[in-house]
């Protein structure tokens, strides 16, 4: 079953188009990577599913429900959660409150309950709390809950900021570039992590250049090439198709 | 830390009270006078405080709502309704108790609206208009927000002086005191003066309370998240148009309540209150006062204020908020009262290479 239905999507800037009625499925469970040179569609793609942006044309099913053009609020609301190329962890928070954000669309205290600090908030913040302790200790980066977020070495922004978007219990989980500045060892944990969290019953788009890692993992890839798609399969078909080699993996690589 | 903040709650309800007691035994009683307004000051600097610091929201307009407070409070506490108290409306309000009866110095009936009556229209008014200015306005960041707001303020101050029915540049005189509870009235009378610095002081404990409550809930949380990186904030599903217009709202209040009190207090408002400098001697302080450290916006708020309402910084009381504000600007942008300000000295006078990086 298909949890993202993608169809005929289209978005330009100006005179470029960089989306060119692209369209696929990501089965629910799986992991699917979007790979591509720079310059692809691939993070403006990213962007129209988690409404950044939205499309000029074509839409896209989240279950049945259509929810382009909806904002990235909203897109959250439904479930779509997402991490950044560039890490965008909030600073002067530590890494557990980074989380705790994470936990908004589970909770309700609005600002009249939190200006009272009635009693239901509490125990909603207690809640939220361990939930997040929970999810640190997961990803298996608890000993640094106290610590602030934007003095974390990278590797360990990039994990906080896969814990916050898991926070959010989502079902579809949108990663771009999880391994991007990375080296080998951190990126092999990546793997792992992200394997971890498909383990868990939550669907994964990724969005990566590394190559070992998207071969690794996924169970299925997307190639895009100056905003079309030129190759949707199995990771073994794909290193064999000879217009996403002359493209982009390069013969020498392949 | 929520024992934390009780405690410091308790030091602020301590201090209230030693202050008025030295005043006593210093035989410096009409301190108090400027120490009330002070207080109702401070109210418009924390609201500002969680604004500007937490939600990361400037507002060069916020003494705009200040004025409308208190300029909605004014008019409907002096406008004499009894040439029209036959209308239905009228009498329709006087059933309902909301009209009081005085007599003018001549002897002859006025008649107009009670205080709370006033009071509740004048913070009704002032969330709509809060709301109306910020839909569209908030939509804007950084220096466009602040010429935006700054625009708010701007068209304020020229409709309230050059508004006659508001009394244009003279402002509006003889507000009636504010009667809270029976014996105990928001008004300049000498024997209401003790009464008057706790009234002013008790609410801004209350408020304190109030945001510092805030502060420390999911709200604030998503607030300082907005502050940090706003698209990511977004993407993990807050609402952060809406969060920001209503905290700019709840700011925008206490605004408005600092000015209906101070106006009954001061028995009259003027087109100065609502006046640029205005905003901009409220957003210093707050920057003085360590952006987002509430604790620092009040502690300044209170001294700063207090030192220019005794008059110490005499005709360059203006300029003087415009210099704190370009100091703090230059060489510590996030406030005055931090715990990391002692290495940021010696970096100013030290190298002081990556200063623009922290702005």
């Amino acid at each position: 079953m298909a949890i993202l239905d993608v169809r005929d999507l289209n978005k330009s800037f100006g005179g470029l188009q960089a989306v060119k009625d692209v369209g696929f499925r990501v089965t629910a469970g799986s992991i699917k990577a979007l790979i591509g040179p720079n310059g692809a569609g691939k993070t403006t793609l990213f962007n129209l599913i988690s409404g950044v942006l939205s499309p000029d044309s074509g839409t896209i099913l989240f279950g049945e429900m259509p929810v382009q053009g909806m904002k990235p609020h909203q897109i959250a609301e439904k479930g779509i959660a997402r991490t950044f190329q560039h890490i965008r962890l909030f600073p002067k928070m530590t890494a557990i409150e980074n989380i705790m954000i994470g936990r908004h669309t589970h909770s309700r205290a609005g600002f009249i309950s939190g200006m009272l600090s009635l009693p239901g908030t509490w125990k909603e913040e207690s809640r939220i709390r361990n939930r997040s302790r929970e999810i640190m200790e997961f990803l298996g980066i608890s000993s640094l809950a106290e610590s602030e977020s934007t003095s974390l070495a990278y590797g360990q922004q990039r994990i906080v900021e896969l814990g916050r978007a898991l926070a959010c219990e989502p079902k579809l989980l949108l990663l771009d570039e999880p391994a991007a500045g990375l080296n080998m060892k951190e990126t092999a944990e990546m793997a792992d992590l992200i394997t971890k969290v498909r383990d868990l019953g939550i669907t994964v788009l990724l969005v990566e250049h590394d190559m070992s890692l998207v071969m690794n993992i996924s169970d299925e890839v997307i190639v895009l090439s100056y905003g079309e798609k030129i190759a949707d399969d199995v990771p073994l078909a794909i290193q064999k198709n000879a217009e996403v080699i002359r493209v982009y993996l390069g013969e020498a690589d392949a | 830390m929520t024992r934390n903040r009780h405690l410091q709650v308790f030091l602020l309800i301590a201090v209230i009270i030693a202050t008025q007691l030295a005043t006593m035994l210093t035989d410096t009683q009409h301190y108090l006078t400027q120490l009330t307004m002070s207080g109702y000051y401070a109210l418009v600097i924390i609201g500002l405080c969680l604004l500007i610091g937490y939600a990361g929201q400037i507002s060069l307009g916020h003494a705009g709502f200040f004025a409308i407070g208190g300029y909605t409070s004014a008019f409907l506490t002096t406008y004499d309704l009894s040439p029209v108290r036959d209308k239905a409306f009228i009498v329709l309000l006087s059933r309902m108790g909301l009209l009081v009866s005085t007599e003018d110095l001549y002897g002859g009936q006025v008649l107009h609206l009670h205080p709370w009556a006033a009071f509740l229209i004048a913070i009704i008014c002032t969330i709509i208009i809060a709301y109306a200015v910020g839909g569209p306005v908030l939509k804007l960041k950084g220096h466009y927000l602040a010429m935006a707001t700054l625009g708010f303020g701007t068209i304020v101050y020229k409709v309230v002086l050059g508004t006659e029915g508001l009394g244009a540049a003279d402002g509006i005189s003889d507000v009636p005191g504010f009667t809270l509870l029976p014996g105990s009235e928001v008004s300049g009378k000498l024997s209401q003066r003790i009464t008057n610095y706790y009234i002013a002081w008790g609410l801004v404990i209350f408020g304190m309370v109030l945001l510092l409550n805030l502060v420390h809930s999911r709200v604030g949380r998503a607030l300082r998240s907005i502050h940090g990186a706003e698209d990511a904030a977004n993407a993990m599903g807050i609402n952060t148009g809406r969060y920001k217009l209503n905290m700019f709202v709840i700011s925008a209040v206490f605004a408005a309540i600092g000015g209906v009190f101070l106006t009954h207090y001061n028995g009259g408002i003027g087109p100065s209150e609502a006046s640029i400098m205005k905003s901009v001697r409220y957003v210093a302080i707050v920057a003085v006062g360590g952006m987002a450290n509430l604790w620092g916006a009040l502690v300044m708020g209170s001294v700063l204020n207090f030192l220019s309402l005794r008059g110490y910084f005499g005709s360059y009381d203006d300029a003087v908020f415009g210099v704190i504000l370009i100091i703090i600007m230059l060489f510590t942008p996030e406030g005055l009262l931090r715990r990391d300000l002692f290495s940021d000295i010696r970096e100013v006078f030290g190298t002081g290479k990556d200063r623009g990086e922290r702005a």
